[in-house]
């Protein structure tokens, strides 16, 4: 899928530190319409942070953040809540509040955010449940109750049921098994396409990503190295990318490991 | 010499900054109290958790308090002849003090710990940020109803605890030290003022309001894992305690000080 000319998400330039560690060091990536860009990168390379600034939850001191056009830096509390009813997000943990039901947790943004009656919020929520291959007994439980997998089809869910324009993935499949793991790619390749929603994913797993991608990038040390089609990452030319998708420990990429 | 003044400097720059986020979030806390969206499900369960499960344990507290003030003060008063002064110092001490402030405390122990954790395992599993996601402001959605149901429950629980009170001190005056039923309930009516019982659910309300933004603070602000969650728990009650002690004295200042 090829992206539109004005992109969906773009972030240019944005500088993000913590105390003196610089995480986010001029970091620069766009997001076309209807496009799905995964972010592949190690531990602490800034991709969660990368994230957080572009929804809000995380203030970068420099750069700039725009959605749709609109710059998304130091808005104010309306327009942010306006703004973020335009994204759902899959949280790597699942984040589903242990307080609600299953549905109650699928409807939340129906019912808070898009101020929809319960009982309609419900017969939503129980679609979007079936939609991730999830029965309706289900969704009466808490989220206690299921298995790793099962949240993350939970979340991914919760994500999807307001219809959002704009997908994040947080780490999808990490903590799961093998054909869990590629149960949940396939959920979420048929989810973005079905609402033909543009997608932001970071994920250290190489399988996930050449699965749920258009277009790969790969950020190191708080900067995009490298950023290119899907089908391209294998002829990369860049020993950064090599090292990161073979997955080996020799390389320029040095680990800070204490013997 | 330099070591010390960068330690000291330290320190003072840190206190500062802590109490600098606190007056923010009590602020920030305040202004979503009263703007819309309210959660009133989420306000009355609030209220339920602090106001009716919270009855026992102030009961019980204020019931042996008062017991044991008719008991004590009987013992000096016997002293100097002035026995007839018990059913006045128990209904005083209760409405004025004991019960605010044992409530307070009890209160700050149920209640101000299970906030900081609940909180405080949102914020480490994401679903504080999960309710951004979901157009959910998380200060209306989980500080505004805690705060409200805190400073509106307070003073409920603190009027029923001081009746339980002096009753706990009417059962030992009247069974154990002999004291004449009708006698002892005109002197606690005789002495009580208005006042003295406003007083009290004044402390109490804003006992309410610290417990409450103790908890939500320190849950809010926690981080780390199980150990970060445990630590804003530790924090909650224990700020929550002294201040809860500091604000007694200013609150019978301003209402007593002649």
């Amino acid at each position: 899928m090829s992206a539109s000319p004005e992109p969906k998400i773009q972030l240019m330039d944005v500088h993000k530190r913590f105390g003196h560690k610089v995480v986010l060091d001029g970091l620069n990536l766009t997001v076309g319409k209807g496009e799905s860009v995964v972010v592949i990168g190690g531990s602490g390379t800034g991709k969660s942070v990368m994230l957080k600034s572009v929804l809000g939850l995380l203030t970068p001191e420099k750069g700039s953040i725009k959605v749709d056009g609109e710059e998304v830096i130091g808005l104010g509390l309306s327009d942010r809540e306006r703004v973020m009813k335009k994204f759902g997000m899959l949280f790597q943990g699942g984040a589903l509040f242990d307080s609600l039901k299953v549905w109650e947790n699928v409807a939340f943004g129906l019912i808070q955010g898009l101020k929809m009656d319960r009982a309609k919020a419900r017969d939503i929520a129980f679609e979007k449940l079936a939609q991730v291959g999830l029965t309706a007994e289900v969704g009466e439980l808490g989220p206690a109750e299921l298995s790793g997998g099962m949240q993350k089809r939970v979340g991914l869910a919760r994500a999807i049921a307001a219809s959002p324009e704009i997908i994040f993935f947080d780490e999808p499949t990490t903590g799961l098994d093998p054909i869990m793991a590629d149960v949940i790619n396939n959920l979420i390749v048929k989810c973005v396409k079905e609402l033909g929603a543009s997608a932001l994913s970071i994920t250290h797993d190489m399988a996930s990503a050449r699965k749920i991608a258009d277009r790969i990038a790969m950020i190191y040390k708080g900067k995009i190295i490298w950023d290119g089609p899907v089908a391209d990452i294998d002829k990369a030319e860049n020993p950064y990318v090599d090292q990161f998708i073979h997955g080996r420990a020799e390389g320029p990429i040095k680990m800070e490991v204490k013997v | 010499m330099l070591d010390f003044v960068t330690t000291v400097g330290r320190v003072i720059l840190a206190f500062l900054m802590a109490t600098g986020r606190l007056a923010l979030f009590t602020v920030n806390a305040l202004f979503h109290l009263f703007t819309p969206p309210f959660y009133p499900r989420l306000i009355a369960k609030q209220m339920i958790d602090i106001g009716y499960y919270s009855l026992p344990v102030v009961g019980l507290t204020t019931i042996f308090s008062g017991m044991v003030l008719a008991l004590q003060s009987y013992t000096g008063f016997a002293r100097f002849s002035a026995e007839g002064a018990v059913s006045t110092v128990v209904v005083l001490s209760m409405t004025r003090e004991l019960g605010p402030v044992l409530a307070g405390l009890m209160v700050a122990g149920r209640i101000g710990a299970s906030m900081a954790a609940e909180i405080g395992t949102m914020r480490v599993t994401e679903q504080i940020d999960a309710l951004v996601t979901l157009s959910t402001n998380p200060m209306k959605y989980l500080v505004a109803p805690r705060i409200l149901a805190g400073l509106t429950m307070l003073p409920i629980l603190v009027l029923v605890g001081d009746i339980i009170g002096v009753f706990g001190g009417y059962v030992i005056s009247i069974y154990k030290l002999g004291f004449n039923p009708a006698t002892y309930l005109t002197k606690t009516y005789e002495y009580l003022e208005f006042m003295d019982v406003f007083s009290g659910l004044v402390k109490a309300a804003v006992f309410g309001f610290i417990i409450a933004l103790m908890g939500c603070y320190n849950g809010y602000n926690s981080k780390g894992g199980a150990q970060g969650v445990g630590a804003a728990t530790t924090n909650a009650v224990v700020s929550a305690s002294i201040l809860i002690l500091i604000f007694n004295y200013i609150i019978t200042e301003l209402f007593f000080a002649r």
